[in-house]
């Protein structure tokens, strides 16, 4: 089914499953419960797994499929978001235009750069990208203030022109739409205890997801992803071959380009601001986080990299001294204020801790990230020998 | 003349810091091959020992000294540093009041010692591991290592100032004929310059003048040979580390006056030094320096009003603000393998 083998359809399928069902996947605790916390089922939360989903994805292209580890790859996302907020400012509040924009104004500036960038390789080229990265947030926040408003950021404002529009005469901002359907739009649904949102925009993100998805399986398993996967292995035996091998790398560095501008570009649409602080190389460390995390070059990983680093954020930033009490109050005191003193510095404000610490321990001991961790488990348990496994999990970059 | 040498002085101080980080980042890729994002976390650790010593000499006594009262009338409480009780009043002021400098030798065996634990502990299994591999898990301890002073001393800049002997500034102008307040300095930027440019020619003379160093030089060069002929290479190498991170270390602490540390402190300055070190060249130690001192200079002079104005008419605006990365662009476009890279290192 289209066109994908039978392991793909089956794994495209599940994914599927899990993103247009996530308000109840997300949301396994009752409303009252003690756990409720845990819950992750509300729409900003589940807006940004599928947002960073795409951008890992696209990551995952570069990174995971051809191997050139770019540290610069936030620029884009940022570039996207821009492009998107002045298509909202100018045109129409609908977000097509916008996401439109976003996509082929970061495939343009991703164009340039990796014009430049790609000619070298190894950690020279990490440092070029984070260098033009580092370039972009700077103008961003100075020179270029007029097209993004500097340190404030670019906003909506109630005197934009919004051509495409007609005159705005709610008196407050208006709303990002899709056709009419406003991306803030949220039904609940209230089931004996538990409460599950399912906001419109979410499952637009989500099916753009999808969509991109798709796009990625159809680019592993194609003859160009295939090459993708020969640079990596060995690029200087592909260019004796007589083979020049960058075009492919600028037609990955471009594609991956591309996905962060949509990503940015929704980003701007769930909630029509951007700010040069998506730009800072600590954003693009953050996807390259979640790439390893879920394991690059894998299908899944990104998608799990990126929701699992989204929903720490929330969750574990979520949990101070009060709820560590309350979950140990069931014991004598000395243990309980013991217990809350030692797991303290990992949560709330320190999640950042956790996150440093579980990214080292998965690049020491699981290079494979997530996913392989997974298949190592399974086949452990179904007993299957580990050779057989595609290597595609081996994230060995180009030198 | 005197604006061009008062952008020289005002690029030494950070280039300084730029070259002496970027000098312990090429010690530890020239001999243990080896990209390390954690070097950051090191300067930053480095400026906390400088913190962390002066609170440790400011632990006070707090007595009550019922002959003064504050304006409620409540008796005052005195707080007496230990250190004052101890050596007496004006012995006690100085040390607390040298606690910069002082930190210098509070850091050296604690800076030796992280770069000893680092060493052993993590990056001995990454050497053959490919470098997105060795880029990533020292960015992963870089998080850490910043989280974890974050935890300790929170989230604000410590303000530390350098002795009263060093604060405030002089005329250098005067010292070489130009006319009164044409050239302003501040003291401590140039105990700075002069400490670096100290640590600097100790590290070459370390590795010039002896046998260690030579060994040391000849494992840079053919470390399979230098194993061969029965020489335990790793164990030097380690002891480069460990060296590497002292340098980082001082250079953090001697930094702490010119802006009060913070957690993240060390990444800011992380990314820079690593654009300077592939200016320099990667493995050359010469070029790391060069490339430092250059690349603070050039920042300076770019922040001077008529340059910023040439480039603003050029279309250029802003150039202060990226002109090191448009030169590591330039650098790395044209010249591959930096300023003084030897020819063959990681040319590719």
């Amino acid at each position: 089914m289209l066109n994908l083998d039978r392991k793909d359809t089956l794994t495209f399928m599940f994914v599927i499953v899990v993103t247009l069902l996530a308000p109840f996947v997300m949301n396994p605790f009752p409303e009252a419960s003690a756990l409720a916390q845990f819950n992750a089922g509300y729409p900003d939360l589940m807006q940004r797994f599928v947002i960073f989903g795409i951008f890992a994805i696209g990551f995952n292209i570069l990174f995971g499929l051809t191997g050139y580890l770019s540290f610069g790859h936030a620029a884009f996302l940022g570039v996207g978001s821009y492009a998107a907020v002045w298509m909202f400012k100018l045109l129409s509040m609908n977000i097509i235009p916008a996401i439109a924009l976003s996509v082929v104004v970061a495939g343009v500036f991703s164009l340039v750069i990796g014009f430049i960038s790609l000619r070298r390789s190894g950690i020279y080229f990490s440092i070029l990208t984070l260098a033009f990265a580092q370039m972009s947030f700077s103008l961003a926040y100075s020179v270029l203030t007029p097209i993004t408003n500097g340190e404030t950021g670019l906003q909506l404002t109630l005197d934009d022109p919004r051509v495409l529009d007609g005159a705005n005469t709610t008196g407050g901002l208006p709303v990002t739409n899709l056709f009419g359907l406003e991306m803030r739009e949220v039904v609940s649904l209230d089931v004996a205890g538990w409460s599950f949102n399912f906001s419109a925009g979410y499952y637009v993100c989500a099916v753009l997801m999808l969509i991109a998805f798709y796009l990625s399986m159809r680019i592993f398993r194609s003859p160009f992803g295939l090459m993708l996967r020969a640079i990596k292995t060995n690029q200087t035996r592909l260019n004796y071959t007589g083979l020049n091998s960058r075009p492919y790398t600028l037609a990955a560095f471009v594609i991956s380009g591309m996905y962060a501008g949509l990503a940015g570009g929704l980003l701007a649409a769930m909630d029509p601001l951007a700010g040069a602080e998506r730009m800072q190389w600590t954003a693009s460390g953050e996807v390259v986080l979640m790439t390893i995390l879920g394991g690059a070059g894998t299908l899944l990983g990104p998608l799990l990299g990126a929701a699992f680093i989204k929903y720490f954020e929330n969750i574990f930033s979520k949990i101070n001294d009060t709820v560590l009490h309350s979950w140990f109050s069931f014991m004598p005191d000395s243990i309980d204020n013991f217990l809350v003193t030692i797991i303290h510095p990992f949560v709330g404000k320190g999640w950042h801790l956790t996150l440093g610490l579980t990214f080292m321990l998965i690049v020491i001991f699981l290079p494979g990230g997530l996913v392989d961790g997974g298949t190592r488990v399974w086949n452990r348990i179904t007993g299957r020998n580990r050779n057989q496994l595609d290597v595609a999990a081996d994230p060995k970059p180009a030198e | 003349m005197d604006a061009i040498l008062l952008q020289i002085l005002n690029g030494l101080d950070k280039g300084s810091a730029y070259a002496l980080i970027a000098l312990g980042l090429t010690l530890i890729f020239g001999t243990l091959g080896v990209v390390n994002f954690a070097h950051g976390a090191l300067f930053m650790i480095g400026a906390f020992c400088a913190v962390t010593l002066q609170k440790i000499l400011s632990i006070s006594t707090v007595t009550i000294d019922p002959t003064k009262t504050d304006f409620l009338g409540n008796p005052r409480q005195v707080k007496t540093p230990l250190v004052e009780s101890w050596f007496g009043e004006a012995a006690g002021q100085a040390i607390i009041n040298w606690s910069v400098p002082l930190a210098i030798l509070f850091a050296i065996p604690i800076m030796l010692a992280i770069g000893y634990v680092m060493e052993r502990g993590l990056i001995r299994h990454f050497y053959k591991r490919p470098h997105a591999d060795q880029i990533l898990v020292t960015f992963g301890l870089a998080i850490v290592l910043q989280e974890i002073i974050k935890a300790f001393y929170g989230a604000n800049p410590i303000p530390t100032p350098a002795p009263d002997l060093f604060r405030g500034s002089f005329d250098f102008g005067v010292l070489i004929g130009y006319a009164q307040n044409a050239i302003i300095y501040p003291y401590w930027r140039l105990v700075y310059f002069a400490f670096s440019a100290l640590i600097i020619g100790l590290v070459f003379a370390f590795l010039q003048f002896t046998t260690f160093g030579m060994v040391v030089r000849a494992g840079m060069a053919d470390r399979e040979t230098v194993g061969l002929l029965g020489i335990n290479i790793d164990r030097r190498f380690t002891i480069m580390f460990g060296l590497a991170a002292v340098v980082a270390g001082l250079a953090g602490v001697m930094y702490t006056p010119i802006n009060s540390p913070n957690y993240h402190m060390g990444m800011d300055f992380l990314v820079l030094s690593f654009v300077v070190v592939v200016v320099g060249g990667m493995g050359s130690l010469g070029g790391a320096v060069l490339a430092g001192f250059l690349l603070g200079i050039l920042e300076s002079f770019a922040s001077m009003n008529g340059v910023k104005g040439f480039f603003e008419a050029i279309y250029l605006p802003s150039i202060d603000q990226i002109v090191i990365y448009l030169v590591a662009i330039i650098v790395l476009l044209t010249r591959p393998r930096g300023l003084l890279g030897r020819k063959g290192v990681m040319e590719e």
